[in-house]
C-alpha cells in the first residue's frame, strides 16, 4: 500500500473506490451495487408480505371469497353497495372516530401534563416512571384483561366504592337503587370504557413523546424570556406551545393510528357489544370475515380505514420535512 | 411564605403523579390482588374488594402452572420471540446501514417508505394473510407468526437502527478500510460493535413487539398448545362462559410484569426512533 492511496482515501475517495477502482475491487467494496443487495431483503420481505396481501386484499375485496369456497370470482363493487346498507357497518365507522378522536384528544392534554410534572427532578421518579409506563410496556391483551375484570358486572371495585359512598344501591341514591351499573353492559357505559382503556393505553407513550418534545426547547429561550419579565403562562403560550406543536402533533397522530386500528381492546372487553353499540372497523372485519367466514366483505371493511390512514401519512410526512428545514 | 408556596408546589407535584402512576399501575395491582385471594373472597361483593379479607392462597398459581397450558404459551411466546429477532436483524442490519451511509435521493425516499409501510396495519392485512398462510400449509402454525411478525419489526428497525448508524462518525470505517478492510469488512468489525447498544434495542424491541401482538396470532392459531401469551391467557382460561379470574389475572400479571421491565429500561430509543422525523 503507497502513501498515496491512503492520501486518496482520507480525501474522501473511499466512497467512490468501486466506481473508479473498476475491476480491482471486488463486491465487497462496490458501493453502488453492495447499497442495493444489502437494501433488497428488507425491501423484499416488506413488499412480499405487505404489498401483495394489500393487493389482495383490493382483489377479495372485490369479489366473493369465502373461507369456504376459495375461488376468486371478481363481483364488481357489489361488496361495498351491501357493506354501505348495513346499519352495523355504519355504526362501527363512527364508533371508531368517535374512539379515536375522543381518546386522542384526552390523551394530548393528560399527557402535557405528565410530561411537564416529569420534567421536575423529584424522589422516586424511576418508581412513578415505571408505573405511568406500564399500560404501553406490558401487552395489551393483558393490560385489557385486567380492565375486564375491573369492569365486572357484579364485583367491580368501582361498584364497590360507589356503593361505600353511598352513591349507588341504595333507595334514592344518586346512582340507583341497582347494587351494580354494569359497566360493559349498557351502551353508554361500554363506550365510556372502551374511551377509558384506549386513553390508559395510549397515554404513556404519548408522555414520553411530549417529554422529548419539552427537554428539546433550548433552555436558555426560556430563561431570557422569564428575565424579560414573561410570566408563566406566557412563556408556555409564546415558546412551549409553538416550539412543541409538530411533535404534538406527531403524537396525536401516532395514537389515532394506533387506536384507529386496534382491536384488542375492544375484542377483549366487549366484543363489539352490547347490540354493537362498542363495534368499530377493525374488529367487524375480524367479526365478518374471519368468525363469519365471509373474506370478500371482511376485506371491503377493512380498506375502508385506508384512506384516514392515508391522509394520516401524508401529514406526518409533510411534518416531518417542515422539521428538517427548521 | 416562600418556601410554604414551595412546599405547596412540592405535594401537589406528588399528588399529580401519584395520581398518574395509580392510573397506570391500578389494573396491576389488582392482578397481584386476584392472583392471591382465596375465590370465596374473590367473589365476594360485600367485603372491601381492595384487601385480603382471608388468608392468601397460591391455589390460583397452582390451577395456571399445572393444570392450564399456561407454561407451553410462554414457550410458543418466546420461540416465535426469537425467531422474529434473527429474521429482522437479518434483513434490517444491513437495510439500515445502506440506508445511513450512502443513501442520497431515492435511499431518503426508500426509509421513508419502509417507515410508512408501519401504516398499513394488521387490520387491512389479516384476511389476505390468512389465505396466504393456509396455501402455504401454516395453518395453526407457529411458523405463520414467525413469516408475518418481521413486517412490522423490520420496518421500524430499520428506521431505528438507520439513526444509530448515522450517529457513528464515518471516518472510523475510513480508517479501518485505509487499514486493509474491505467496506463489508469494515461494517461487520468496526461498524457493529460500536452500534451494539443499536442492535441490543432492536432485539428488545423485536422481541416486545411479537410479544405484545394480538390480531394475526388470533386469526391464524386456535388450537390451544400453539396459542402465544397474548391470545392464550384472554382466550384459554375462559371455560365455557365462566371466567377462572384467579389463573386469568395471574396469567396476566406474570407475563406483562418482565416485558414491561425490560420495555422500560429501552423505552427512550423507542421513542427517539419513533420520532427521529420529528426532533432533532
Amino acid at each position: 500500500m503507497s502513501g498515496t492511496t491512503g492520501e486518496q482515501a482520507i480525501n474522501g475517495t473511499v466512497e467512490n473506490r468501486g466506481v473508479n477502482g473498476g475491476g480491482r475491487a471486488g463486491i465487497r467494496d462496490r458501493v453502488g451495487l453492495l447499497s442495493k443487495l444489502m437494501i433488497a431483503p428488507a425491501v423484499f420481505y416488506v413488499a412480499a408480505m405487505i404489498g401483495f396481501p394489500f393487493i389482495l386484499a383490493l382483489l377479495y375485496s372485490m369479489s366473493d371469497v369465502t373461507t369456504g369456497d376459495p375461488a376468486l370470482h371478481l363481483v364488481g363493487l357489489r361488496n361495498f353497495r351491501a357493506i354501505l346498507d348495513d346499519p352495523v357497518f355504519l355504526l362501527s365507522m363512527k364508533n371508531t372516530f368517535f374512539f379515536a378522536i375522543v381518546s386522542q384528544v384526552l390523551v394530548i392534554l393528560l399527557s402535557r401534563v405528565i410530561a411537564t410534572a416529569l420534567m421536575k427532578e423529584f424522589r422516586g421518579k424511576w418508581l412513578a416512571r415505571f408505573l405511568i409506563m406500564l399500560p404501553w410496556t406490558a401487552p395489551i391483551s393483558l393490560g385489557t384483561i385486567g380492565w375486564l375484570w375491573m369492569l365486572d358486572s357484579i364485583f367491580s371495585p368501582f361498584d364497590w366504592v360507589l356503593r361505600y359512598a353511598g352513591l349507588l344501591g341504595a333507595p334514592g341514591a344518586l346512582l340507583g337503587p341497582d347494587l351494580n351499573l354494569y359497566w360493559l353492559g349498557v351502551p353508554a357505559l361500554a363506550m365510556a370504557s372502551v374511551v377509558l382503556v384506549h386513553v390508559w393505553r395510549i397515554l404513556p407513550l404519548a408522555t414520553v413523546i411530549q417529554l422529548a418534545g419539552l427537554s428539546s426547547i433550548p433552555r436558555d429561550l426560556l430563561e431570557a424570556a422569564e428575565v424579560d419579565g414573561a410570566t408563566p403562562w406566557r412563556r408556555t403560550l409564546e415558546i412551549t406551545i409553538p416550539l412543541t406543536l409538530p411533535i404534538i402533533s406527531i403524537a396525536f397522530l401516532f395514537g389515532l393510528v394506533f387506536t384507529f386500528t386496534d382491536v384488542t381492546v375492544v375484542y377483549v372487553l366487549t366484543r363489539g357489544g352490547p347490540i354493537h353499540s362498542t363495534q368499530v372497523l377493525s374488529t367487524w372485519t375480524f367479526f365478518k370475515g374471519i368468525e363469519g367466514g365471509d373474506l370478500a366483505q371482511g376485506a371491503a371493511i377493512s380498506l375502508f380505514l385506508f384512506p384516514v390512514l392515508a391522509g394520516i401519512a401524508a401529514l406526518m410526512l409533510r411534518m416531518a420535512r417542515k422539521s428538517e428545514v427548521v | 411564605m416562600k418556601s410554604v408556596r414551595k412546599m405547596l408546589g412540592r405535594g401537589g407535584l406528588y399528588t399529580l403523579v401519584g395520581g398518574f402512576a395509580f392510573f397506570g399501575a391500578f389494573p396491576f395491582y389488582w392482578m397481584v390482588i386476584a392472583t392471591f385471594k382465596r375465590d370465596h373472597d374473590l367473589f365476594n361483593p360485600v367485603a372491601n374488594p381492595f384487601l385480603f379479607n382471608e388468608p392468601p392462597t397460591l391455589d390460583h398459581l397452582k390451577l395456571l402452572l399445572f393444570d392450564t397450558h399456561f407454561l407451553t404459551y410462554l414457550a410458543n411466546t418466546f420461540w416465535v420471540g426469537a425467531a422474529v429477532v434473527v429474521i429482522t436483524l437479518a434483513a434490517a442490519v444491513p437495510a439500515a446501514y445502506s440506508l445511513a451511509r450512502w443513501a442520497r435521493g431515492w435511499g431518503e425516499t426508500l426509509g421513508i417508505g419502509i417507515f410508512l409501510t408501519y401504516l398499513v396495519p394488521p387490520t387491512i392485512l389479516f384476511i389476505p394473510l390468512s389465505r396466504f398462510a393456509a396455501a402455504l400449509g401454516l395453518q395453526e402454525s407457529l411458523w405463520s407468526l414467525i413469516l408475518i411478525y418481521p413486517t412490522f419489526t423490520i420496518p421500524f428497525c430499520t428506521w431505528l437502527l438507520m439513526g444509530f448508524f448515522k450517529t457513528i462518525p464515518k471516518d472510523i470505517e475510513e480508517q479501518a478500510m485505509i487499514d486493509g478492510l474491505s467496506r463489508l469488512g469494515a461494517m461487520f468489525w468496526v461498524v457493529l460493535p460500536l452500534g451494539i447498544s443499536g442492535l441490543l434495542t432492536v432485539v428488545v424491541f423485536a422481541f416486545t413487539l411479537s410479544m405484545h401482538e394480538f390480531i394475526y396470532a388470533l386469526t391464524f392459531i386456535s388450537v390451544s398448545a400453539k396459542k402465544t401469551v397474548s391470545i392464550g391467557v384472554p382466550t384459554e382460561l375462559v371455560r365455557g362462559d365462566v371466567f377462572q379470574w384467579g389463573p386469568l389475572m395471574a396469567g396476566a400479571l406474570i407475563a406483562s410484569i418482565p416485558v414491561a421491565v425490560v420495555y422500560t429500561f429501552f423505552l427512550d430509543r423507542f421513542i427517539a426512533g419513533f420520532t427521529m422525523g420529528a426532533v432533532k
